[in-house]
């Protein structure tokens, strides 16, 4: 066979492949990208502005961890047919499931609307009024949601998804060195030594990786999607390449920072974007599409997650599968936690990075009794079966788990207390 | 004997009087936990309560600190 015949073989198995990916990737690939909403873009710019390239190293390690965690989701939520919150309830009993569903309401609510801050703030970028941006994303989110398909909600939701990887063509507009970003971003190192700002990043990267609702949407995802054992592996697969993707996008987020902000002090995705768009008008665009994107991803996984979370303990219908006259209910919570968090970013004088810091707070509250209910209840072999967790799995999940936990709980105790740690 | 709906009016009342008996229908399901309370278990949920006890502490000191003066 001579090369263009093979190439062209080759070519047509490869399209085909990511045809069949794109059909049955889902849960996975969208909570990860997801992942990177608007906090976490933040949080990976100021990294790229005040470290360089230097903690690339350290982004990479989040790939098992986001893995680890999420991959849990998928075994639980395929085997016992419940989401995160139901499972709570049913196993740990009353308690300990009012508390994850109060915490889960609370946390994401307050991080609905530092989604929407995101979104408002990019969308300034173009001169689009706050107002308009509400309430055209409050339509389109209603709309995605109202075609009573789940599988058509998750192939939109995965298109929003991809273009998170704008950072990718962003990278390549700021021309940076690739000796400098391989020689100075994989070895790990801590640059200018290990000091209470180095150790704040690193808590704040990642407490980014892992937050609540990524557990609890996860897992009803599976469910209503109607996962089964069987598709356990390729729920997995899902879900790694999921956490690649979120990997590389922050990444190639930091890259950017890294290049063109690299010194200055910077404090949101938004001012970095207005800064690139005096620089090169494409960069700001590409940046402030990717600060949009991020926040309207996070913010349709995180209302879903809290209206799937209220349906499974009121006992309400909730799936996407689902009319507005079959599961009232549960579109009702989706709406009213959308409309609310809107207005809130709309009200004058709002103390919006006081709500910014209050999520980091109330999420460490959350996150460590998600994960152990997570990993006890993975470990039930009358809960899983033959699908609970292995030694190996336990011996990763419970160092990971151990590991977000302390840097999380550091990471909201240092915003509360912010001389505590190193002062 | 004080009926709810006397006080937040027939609507309301009826409405809330729906709800706390959908909680309280909800805690009679879930009263008792499902899972094996083996030593581990048992540790885990008591190590977890200790962390949200010191926690809500530390967040309750740092909301009188903000009254008594402080700022966050």
């Amino acid at each position: 066979m001579d090369f263009g015949s093979t190439f062209f073989y080759k070519y047509r198995r490869f399209v085909k492949a990511l045809k069949i990916y794109l059909i049955l990737a889902g849960p996975g690939l969208i909570v990860m990208l997801a992942d990177n909403d608007a906090g976490g873009i933040t949080t990976y710019t100021v990294t790229g502005a005040t470290y360089g390239y230097s903690l690339i190293w350290f982004l990479l390690l989040l790939l098992p961890v986001a893995y680890v965690v999420q991959e849990m989701t998928v075994r639980l939520g395929a085997v016992t047919k419940r989401g995160h919150a139901e499972a709570i309830f049913d196993a740990f009993g009353s308690f300990w499931g009012w508390f994850s569903f109060l915490d889960l309401t609370l946390v994401n609510w307050l991080t609905l609307i530092t989604e929407f801050i995101g979104m408002t703030a990019a969308m300034s970028i173009f001169h689009v009024p706050p107002i308009l941006t509400i309430a055209i994303v409050s339509v389109v989110m209603l709309l995605m949601v109202l075609q009573g398909r789940y599988w058509t909600w998750e192939k939109i939701a995965i298109v929003f998804a991809v273009l998170n990887l704008i950072y990718i063509p962003a990278a390549f507009l700021v021309h940076p060195s690739v000796g400098d970003v391989l020689g100075q971003g994989l070895i790990p190192h801590f640059p200018g030594g290990f000091d209470s700002t180095l150790f704040f990043f690193l808590m704040a990267n990642i407490g980014t990786t892992i937050a609540p609702w990524m557990i609890f949407f996860q897992q009803s995802a599976v469910v209503d999607k109607g996962m089964k054992e069987k598709d356990i592996p390729f729920g997995q697969l899902d879900t790694l390449i999921g956490s690649a993707f979120t990997v590389i996008v922050a990444i190639f987020v930091v890259v950017v920072a890294g290049t063109v902000l690299y010194g200055m002090q910077i404090d949101s995705a938004a001012q970095a974007a207005t800064i690139m768009m005096g620089i090169n008008p494409w960069l700001g665009t590409f940046v402030a599409i990717g600060l949009f994107d991020a926040g309207f991803l996070g913010a349709i996984c995180i209302s879903l997650s809290s209206s799937w979370a209220f349906g499974e303990v009121f006992g309400w219908a909730h799936s996407l599968n689902l009319k507005i006259r079959e599961a009232p209910w549960f579109y009702a919570c989706y709406l009213f936690a959308i409309l609310t968090a809107g207005a809130v970013v709309l009200i004058p004088d709002a103390p919006l990075v006081l709500i910014t810091l209050f999520v980091q707070v109330i999420a460490v509250t959350l996150l460590p009794a998600a994960l152990v209910f997570l990993i006890l209840l993975l470990n039930n072999e009358d809960i899983m079966g033959r699908y609970k967790n292995t030694l190996a799995q336990n011996i990763a999940g419970i160092t990971i788990v151990t590991v977000i936990i302390i840097l999380s709980t550091l990471y909201g105790i240092s915003t509360l207390f912010p001389n505590l740690i190193g002062g | 004997m004080i009926r709810i709906e006397h006080i937040f009016g027939s609507r309301a009342g009826s409405i809330i009087r729906r709800w706390t008996g959908k909680i309280s229908e909800i805690n009679r399901r879930y009263a008792t936990p499902k899972i094996q309370m083996s030593r581990g278990v048992k540790f885990a949920l008591l190590l977890l309560r200790v962390y949200l006890i010191v926690l809500v502490l530390l967040l309750g000191y740092k909301f009188w600190s903000m009254l008594s003066g402080g700022s966050i």
